[in-house]
């Protein structure tokens, strides 16, 4: 088997492998990022005002990598795959919009809940990060959904005008019918948001466990570690609906080799692109798996503080092999069940080849950004973890 | 009649949750500078008093740090989401400058405002120092990618983007001529200095407001000398830029000059209308320039000389550029209609052809889709291709194809106006800094004190001029406004519309009673 397309330009074609991948790796990072949305959903576990600064001030601290991942995220596929960003976001509206609101929503909240003079009162701070941590965090996952399921519209090849809602059989509701439209896969992508906000959440515990002073904070970090335990319950359920239905389901195939791109359904798809290239998505998958099940292992159900880590870098690893058999080994990444020909791939979305040859030098950034976030991270973390003192002190712009 | 209407509400949204982002965006690109110098002095001096200044500063920029986040998110999206076709068709050229901002501007301002705003104590003093710079340096990355981006939009050029007939898309052929376009350029300039100046404003008006109320006076002076030093310079700055900024509107954007100026009828040795109360016609009645106003005070000659560096340079009319003008070599909207309608055909019988296989019939649709059809000085060259945007307008009313004249009149002028003020504010204030009298003079403090929130509507008007101005399209010349929207039902865009307008309006509020709160509480204990 060829690995390029002989009937197109190969340097484009790796180039738009490249930027898949980036773009994969960039999901991962998101996905590991999201410990923030989970942790705001763990507000509850705080008993005083204490304790719920301390939560506060933890991810306060984050938040903005998660927002800037994101918004590098949209950026990447804006100026790569220009048709995936306007048939989506245009189509797709309400997903998007309600995803950006939760965002807006989020980006105030820290700032402003323990201000004097916020107008709406600490509550209802508290109420948009958990908008932001559970509901955004479900519809992300849903709309991830939709790269398996396919979503509801068609358009002119010539013009590329999208048309949402052409499915005969469908329910049109501008991207919100993936979480009610079961003739289309909606279990699934429930499934998939479930299972992203479950992730989120046990990271987000994973990550206060680590971030607050576990000695200062005795029974907040347990009442945290407890709800590790249920949510690996739900996540693990969802895993396994997730899984049994994309290695059952007909995926978006295409030959990579065809000018034309004419896309079919392919029965067992996912698996063959999970045993693609040596299988080596599948053991990428495995080790992301196995690496996030340790970290809850040996902070959720033992006493180690430093299970972020391996669980973290699991749920990078998992991010990037879902993107990859996503979009990858000649599948449509954002499919659609109302005109199979419409579905797009990375080869009939992208930009062109002089776009994606000047975002591949610039993208020679991106280990350098990658060092210096890692060293802030460090500079931050190195002299400990949050305390009451710093919290309390007036000079340490706490929230 | 729908579609216009979907298309005027989306409008309408982008240009809500513009100007929403926008008042944050010029006091971050400021106060990221001035909360910059503030450490450095106290790093330099070591004095604890300089810490205090600087973190009280700092929380304030913080507080609206958090506003002008949440409110680019939308930006970046509502590209997709209500201007889809846009996206497709400019996503190269669009898109990549939004792509290399993330990557090398928003990152560095995310990530070291986390050790500006936290880590006061977790960090050495050289490398919070250092993290505050790079948090406004940052900050300021951004603008410049985000400009050259709207650059773009103002003046696509065929030097760095290429109408693809393949593709039907408007694709990017030299991204450093994409970089270092001059519109590009002094708009970015201009944007940047507009926002030191606002900052400075703001400092010193806060530190006046503290001085006329006999409190923190140690703290509201070290302020002031810094806000006065900075505004003076960047005050001046804006003024020398922006006419330059002018310069290049003039010459790259006709109409939206003419609007500005309210000029119908072109003229050799154009006035500038100082003041004037400009009427809302159609270019295509209007006779001449008098009928236009129904007041004005002129400067004679300053438009040619402004715009196109002559005193008696001609400067086209808004009617000039419809009904064209040879005297001029200015094309009458109907040729420019005619050739872009042509544009239209050639692509359709080009897809036609590819379709049928006709090989034959490609090549000669192509070539007739990339024939020049003007020739300029220096080897410009403008192909078919180049005005298939114009198609658009072919058959439809004429004046379609200008900017309404008074919002971008008065847009204009007010801006341009209020940026006369702040110099001379910033002289006076700078002058009283030195001579020691600025903690006793009430009046100019009075003066600081009321003009806060001027640099926010000059700066508001600014960006209503570059954007209204440059109607009716998304991309001048190229791409129409009505052509770019996403084909969505209209009550989509007015849901997401009052969505956003409550949460701004609610934040907005919220966001100013936490200010104010905090300016009334003062530097001791800010945070």
């Amino acid at each position: 088997m060829s690995w390029a397309p002989f009937t197109v330009d190969a340097t484009h074609f790796y180039l738009q492998v490249y930027f898949w991948i980036i773009v994969a790796v960039l999901g991962g990072l998101f996905l590991l990022m999201t410990f923030v949305q989970g942790g705001q959903s763990l507000f509850h576990t705080a008993k005083d005002e204490m304790e719920e600064r301390a939560i506060t001030n933890s991810l306060g601290r984050k938040w903005e990598l998660t927002f800037t991942t994101l918004v590098l995220f949209g950026g990447a596929l804006y100026a790569a795959f220009p048709l995936f960003y306007s048939v989506s976001f245009g189509g797709a509206y309400w997903v998007w919009m309600l995803i950006l609101f939760g965002f807006v929503l989020q980006a105030v909240a820290y700032e402003y809940m323990n201000k004097e003079g916020n107008l709406l009162g600490k509550n209802v701070y508290k109420f948009f990060l958990y908008f932001n941590g559970i509901v955004t965090m479900l519809l992300i996952g849903a709309a991830v959904g939709t790269f398996f399921t396919g979503s509801n519209f068609s358009f002119d090849p010539v013009t590329k005008d999208v048309i949402w809602g052409t499915a005969k059989d469908g329910i049109d509701l501008r991207g919100l019918e993936a979480a009610i439209d079961f003739k289309h896969g909606a279990w699934f992508n429930l499934a998939f948001g479930v299972l992203l906000f479950a992730a989120a959440r046990i990271l987000g515990a994973l990550w206060l466990i680590n971030d607050i002073d576990n000695n200062e904070f005795p029974e907040l970090i347990a009442r945290i570690r407890k709800t590790i335990k249920t949510c690996f319950g739900v996540l693990v359920v969802a895993l396994a609906i997730v899984l049994a239905g994309l290695l059952t389901m007909k995926g978006y195939a295409y030959d990579i080799h065809d000018p034309t791109g004419k896309i079919t359904l392919e029965p067992g798809k996912y698996l063959h692109n999970l045993l693609s290239f040596g299988a080596i998505p599948l053991l990428l998958f495995a080790a992301g798996l196995v690496l996030f099940i340790l970290g809850v292992l040996k902070t959720g159900f033992g006493n180690s503080n430093k299970g972020i880590w391996f669980s973290g870098l699991g749920i990078v690893l998992i991010g990037i092999v879902v993107f990859v058999i996503a979009g990858l080994f000649g599948t449509s990444f954002y499919p659609s069940y109302a005109d199979l020909q419409s579905s797009l791939t990375i080869q009939n979305s992208s930009g062109s080849k002089y776009t994606l040859e000047v975002m591949a030098w610039v993208s020679v950034a991106v280990p350098f950004v990658l060092a210096y976030i890692v060293w802030v991270w460090y500079q931050m973390k190195k002299n400990g973890p949050i305390t009451k003192e710093e919290i309390a002190d007036p000079e340490s712009h706490a929230y | 009649m729908d579609h216009l209407s979907m298309v005027e509400w989306a409008r309408a949204q982008f240009a809500m949750t513009a100007l929403f982002h926008f008042f944050f965006v010029p006091f971050t690109l400021g106060m990221s500078f001035v909360v910059a110098f503030f450490e450095t002095i106290y790093v330099k001096t070591g004095k604890k008093e300089w810490k205090e200044i600087t973190q009280f500063w700092q929380l304030i920029f913080a507080i609206n740090f958090a506003l002008g986040l949440s409110t680019g998110i939308i930006h970046e999206f509502e590209f997709g989401t209500n201007w889809s076709t846009y996206s497709w068709v400019v996503g190269d050229l669009f898109g990549a400058p939004l792509a290399v901002e993330g990557i090398i501007a928003f990152f560095m301002e995310a990530t070291f405002a986390a050790i500006s705003f936290f880590g006061w104590k977790r960090v050495s003093k050289g490398v919070h120092l250092a993290s505050s710079w790079l948090l406004a340096i940052g900050s300021n990355l951004s603008a410049l990618w985000i400009l050259i981006a709207n650059g773009f939009m103002q003046h696509p050029s065929n030097e760095f983007g290429n109408f693809n007939i393949d593709t039907s898309r408007l694709e990017m052929i030299d991204f450093w001529k994409l970089i270092v376009q001059p519109v590009a350029q002094v708009k970015f300039l201009h944007v940047v200095s507009a926002g030191y100046t606002l900052a400075s404003i703001f400092v010193l008006g806060i530190s006046a407001f503290y001085l006329l109320r006999k409190k923190h006076v140690e703290f509201a002076k070290k302020s002031a000398a810094v806000a006065a030093a900075f505004g003076l310079v960047s005050s001046i700055f804006v003024a020398v830029i922006g006419d330059e900024h002018a310069y290049e509107v003039a010459n790259t954007q006709p109409t939206k000059i003419a609007a500005a100026e309210g000029l119908y009828v072109g003229e050799k040795g154009a006035p500038i209308v100082a003041v004037g109360i400009p009427k809302n016609l159609k270019a295509t009645e209007v006779t001449s320039n008098d009928e236009a106003f129904a007041f004005k005070i002129e400067l004679p000659h300053m438009l040619s000389i402004l715009g196109k560096h002559g005193f008696n340079a001609y400067v086209p009319g808004l009617k000039d550029l419809i009904n064209g003008n040879p005297e001029y070599g200015i094309w009458p909207l109907s040729k420019l209609a005619k050739i872009g309608q042509e544009a239209r055909d050639d692509l359709k019988a080009y897809h036609a052809a590819k379709e049928a296989g006709d090989k034959a019939a490609m090549e000669k649709a192509r070539n007739d889709f990339y024939s020049v059809v003007w020739t300029g000085p220096e080897g410009l060259k403008l192909r078919k291709a180049d005005l298939i945007g114009y198609g658009f307008f072919e058959g439809k009313n004429p004046d379609l194809i200008h900017p309404p004249v008074p919002p971008v009149f008065y847009a204009f002028h007010i801006m341009v106006s209020l940026g006369f003020w702040f110099i001379l504010l910033f002289i006076w204030a700078w002058v009283a800094v030195v001579k020691g009298s600025f903690e006793n003079n009430t009046l100019l403090q009075k003066l600081a004190v009321l003009t806060v929130p001027l640099p926010w509507v000059a700066t508001s008007f600014g960006w209503m001029t570059a954007e209204i101005g440059r109607q009716p399209w998304t991309v001048f010349g190229v791409l129409p406004t009505a052509e770019s929207a996403t084909p969505i039902a209209l009550a989509n865009v007015q849901a997401t519309f009052f969505m956003f307008l409550a949460a701004f309006v609610i934040l907005g509020i919220a966001e100013l009673k936490i200010l104010f709160t905090v300016v009334k509480h003062g530097p001791k204990g800010a945070h």
